[in-house]
């Protein structure tokens, strides 16, 4: 369904995206994981066809750049955070996808209450919660019910009620049958949704794999946080990866998902690099659906 | 929200609404929030408060003399014209893309089944509208003050004035939008903006006086230099319309009137309407071609 091959972007002299290939089949679910500036969001934004890269990319048989137009109908896009103007009204605004998408008032009217915003048309988009931009992006994504779904760290700006309402309706889409490519740096929703998982850093597929393989889930994850030296953040980080580690950098310590009963692991990883390890902090349980186990 | 509620209607549930293309979605949002944004509102009162300020003093000492003021207030609404339409337009394109790309939502525009061509003339053809009702609302408003102090209004050259007026607004909004899409930032495409309309409305006109004196310019040379500024073949077309001749504007608009005769009309025409073509053209060729957003 998504084909990419030798995907590569430069943004001057900086490689956002490297050589990245990879093959979606209809109805799996991929996650991109990666730290902040790993290449996700660039790679969303080739597949996308909106800016120009290097490589080839294609959906459903249709090359992403000759085809722009046809390849975006086939795909529903819920960015990081909805960027709509913030004085446009929510109902007008629908509308106005609805006729870019060809689909007619009844079903913006339904896409609306399939995500719960029925009532809230007059509201306008600055009025609107993180969590209800969420759902309406969701709205707009599913208008045309495509076959493809690309999501761009969907939850990042939600709270815990706001991601299990959006990780819902993506569960249900997947049973649906839909083709889900989707960037985040949670492994609950990793391990929730993917079927598959690209571990990208500094714009490279470091490794495709299956979350069971990235995080053996029989004793549960946990997500922990390691306090470091600023200074040798990346070097501990590349040193977890090379360990096996799902690691994520976000600029407040060094993320690591583990297994409930292996969070020394990476600290012992560290010590044997002679990386000093400030602190510890476990950030959350991961929770995994028990079809998941 | 009444544009969105879905009547109960027997064939309405099976009959699809009539969706216009890409551009034409856009055209009609871009319109819409032309229309209810600050500087539209602005720049209308600001335009018809002076239009019918210009034309209420013209028309003092005239009296109820007739049709004879008339020529003096659409000299005073020329002047005024050239003053304020430029800038109106040239603020409103410089705002349009590099707005929609400083808030971000340019991306998510682009990321719907849409070609930036589409964006791009869709875009262009809303605030074009938005920009012609704006001039008829003050050229409205100024008819008013002439059929209450003259008691008509000389319809033929009023129209010129009108259709001459909305031409170059037309041609500015390209430039405007030209500006737009080669600027990143908003500040910046206005500030360029407004250099374009310092140089058009003022420093051209001294540059031709200070030129005619250093390089002692024919009056070809002269006319052909000043002709090629839309603002100035803006000005000749509405004066010929007026006066049948250009020779109020001394000795090159002699040389026109005299080596061009009734073709002056066409080429001053002809020239703003390459002013529109030429910048837009380019500004989509720009746009499509971009590697970025």
């Amino acid at each position: 369904m998504i084909e990419a091959q030798g995907i590569a972007k430069r943004f001057g002299r900086v490689t956002a995206v490297d050589d990245v290939s990879f093959r979606l089949d209809r109805g799996q679910a991929m996650a991109l994981w990666g730290s902040n500036g790993a290449g996700k969001t660039t790679l969303i934004r080739c597949l996308l066809g909106v800016i120009r890269f290097r490589g080839r990319a294609s959906i459903a048989g249709h090359d992403v750049m000759r085809h722009g137009r046809r390849t975006r109908s086939l795909v529903g896009y819920v960015p990081q955070e909805l960027a709509f103007h913030d004085d446009a009204r929510l109902g007008p605004s629908i509308l106005f996808f609805a006729n870019l998408r060809r689909v007619d008032r009844r079903t913006a009217v339904d896409s609306l209450a399939k995500v719960g915003l029925q009532g809230h048309e007059r509201k306008r988009v600055r009025d609107l919660s993180g969590g209800m931009k969420q759902r309406l992006a969701l709205a707009i994504a599913l208008l045309s019910d495509p076959p493809v779904i690309i999501l761009d760290e969907p939850t990042s700006n939600l709270d815990a009620a706001g991601r299990g309402e959006v990780m819902q309706t993506l569960q249900r889409l997947k049973h649906e049958g839909k083709t889900l490519l989707f960037a985040s740096h949670r492994p609950d929703e990793v391990i929730t949704l993917a079927d598959r998982v690209i571990v990208m850093e500094r714009g490279r597929a470091l490794l495709d794999t299956t979350p069971t393989e990235l995080w053996p889930t029989e004793s549960g994850v946990q997500l922990i946080r390691l306090h470091l030296n600023m200074a040798s953040e990346q070097h501990a980080a590349a040193v977890l990866r090379d360990a096996g580690h799902a690691v994520h950098l976000n600029g407040r310590g060094l993320c690591v998902a583990v297994a409930r009963d292996r969070k020394a692991a990476p600290i012992h990883t560290l010590a044997r690099a002679s990386i000093e390890v400030r602190d510890i902090e476990i950030v959350e349980d991961v929770v995994i659906p028990e079809a998941r186990r | 929200m009444s544009s969105l509620t879905v009547h109960s209607d027997p064939a309405g549930a099976a009959r699809l609404r009539t969706i216009p293309g890409g551009a034409v979605a856009f055209a009609w949002r871009e319109f819409r929030d032309a229309v209810s944004s600050r500087w539209f509102i602005l720049y209308t009162i600001a335009f018809a408060v002076l239009a019918m300020a210009t034309s209420f003093m013209s028309l003092s000492g005239v009296g109820a003399h007739g049709f004879a003021g008339f020529g003096r207030t659409t000299a005073g609404l020329l002047n005024l014209i050239m003053l304020i339409v430029p800038l109106m337009a040239l603020v409103a394109g410089a705002g349009s893309i590099a707005g929609e790309r400083e808030r971000g939502t340019l991306l998510y525009l682009l990321a719907q089944p849409v070609s930036r061509t589409q964006v791009f003339l869709g875009k262009y053809a809303g605030l074009a509208l938005a920009l012609t009702c704006s001039l008829c609302v003050g050229f409205g408003a100024s008819a008013l003050v002439l059929a209450w102090r003259v008691g008509g209004v000389g319809i033929g050259i009023y129209t010129v004035l009108v259709g001459f007026t909305c031409a170059v607004a037309l041609s500015m909004l390209a430039v405007g939008m030209l500006i737009s899409v080669l600027s990143r930032r908003t500040g910046v495409a206005t500030g360029i903006a407004l250099f374009v309309w310092l140089s058009l409305v003022f420093v051209s006109d001294l540059g031709l006086m200070a030129g005619s004196v250093l390089f002692k310019l024919h009056v070809q040379e002269l006319f052909g230099l000043g002709v090629a500024n839309p603002l100035q073949a803006f000005k000749m077309g509405v004066i010929v319309n007026m006066n049948g001749s250009l020779d109020v504007l001394g000795p090159a608009g002699v040389y026109a009137s005299r080596t061009l005769g009734d073709a002056l009309v066409w080429l001053v025409s002809g020239i703003i309407a390459a002013w529109t073509a030429v910048p837009l053209a380019i500004g989509a060729i720009c746009f499509s071609r971009k590697s970025t957003i």
